[in-house]
């Protein structure tokens, strides 16, 4: 595994993947900065951006995909991804529901 | 299991099978610490959220206390130093042990500049009363930010230990192991950062 992680992850890896996450972070302080979009579609824009931004990340500095990462590894994230969204998920159903109800 | 069985026989470094299975656990053990950190900081992440929108109690919000190019700042220090520490990496396996430790070592002189800005950050809100105490919104983005500070702080640690059993050790099975998991604990920090900058900073000053 050592040796094609050697070759597959080499130095054209983590320059793809600094462009691509430079680019996008650069993308949602611009508009913020600028003002450029309603309020809405930059808070859709944002929230696009920084998905797709995590998923570089794992996939060009952690090196996660679905050859060579050992399947536990895999599937712990998974688990985990699926926690967290119903903890927050369910955090935000509660705590909104209970504003909406108790204070307007 | 059946996956484990295929990386093994393709794994050349395997003449050891013992050691380099230990590695292996160690590495899905750092995952799964790695995972309930993810869930501490999401979870943080819900509590700033509800508290920003409902909880400022009349004080100041991330309009007037967030600074654009700050933050910018701080992300570019974090993510640079994401990309130094690859170079570190690429560096190791090629067994350059001298450009190994330098790019350890701009990594964590970037590392200590963004903690530096945070703590500027963190001094000049407080200065001007906005500490944690000042309202629910405030408590949640101290608590949140300031565990991710804690987690890059002791990163930078963990570099200059690395280092130094870099430098005593020389490039041992155990020391490219610990090596390993601290990339993806630094690079870990860097994707905590990213939900940092989109949930706090540019939705606060928009």
């Amino acid at each position: 595994m050592n040796q094609s992680a050697g070759n597959t992850h080499g130095l054209r890896t983590y320059l793809i993947g600094f462009v691509l996450a430079l680019s996008l972070t650069a993308i949602p302080f611009a508009l913020v900065a600028t003002n450029a979009l309603p309020k809405s579609s930059t808070l859709i824009i944002i929230g696009i951006a920084a998905i797709i931004q995590i998923l570089v990340h794992l996939r060009y500095f952690l090196h996660l995909d679905f050859n060579s990462t050992p399947r536990e590894n895999l599937l712990a994230i998974m688990f985990a991804t699926i926690l967290i969204v119903i903890m927050v998920g369910g955090s935000f159903w509660i705590m909104f529901d209970l504003h909406r109800r108790m204070l307007t | 299991m059946s996956a484990e069985a295929i990386v093994a026989t393709a794994d050349p470094a395997a003449s050891e099978p013992g050691t380099s299975d230990v590695y292996e656990h160690r590495a899905f053990g750092f995952w799964l610490y790695l995972m309930s950190d993810a869930i501490i900081f999401s979870l943080l992440f819900a509590t700033y959220v509800v508290m920003a929108s409902t909880g400022t109690d009349g004080g100041p919000t991330g309009r007037t206390l967030f600074s654009l190019p700050h933050a910018f700042g701080e992300t570019l220090l974090l993510l640079l130093s994401s990309l130094t520490f690859g170079l570190a990496s690429l560096a190791m396996k090629s067994d350059k042990r001298a450009a190994m430790l330098s790019w350890l070592l701009v990594t964590f002189v970037l590392g200590l500049g963004f903690v530096l800005m945070e703590i500027r950050e963190f001094y000049g809100m407080v200065q001007v009363g906005a500490g944690p105490d000042r309202s629910g919104f405030l408590s949640a983005f101290f608590t949140l930010v300031g565990t991710h500070g804690l987690h890059v702080t002791f990163g930078l640690i963990w570099i200059l230990i690395m280092a130094s059993q870099v430098i005593i050790k020389g490039l041992t099975a155990p020391v490219v192991s610990r090596f390993f998991r601290l990339g993806l604990f630094w690079h870990f920090l860097d994707i905590v950062w990213i939900g940092i900058f989109s949930v706090v900073y540019l939705p606060g000053v928009l």
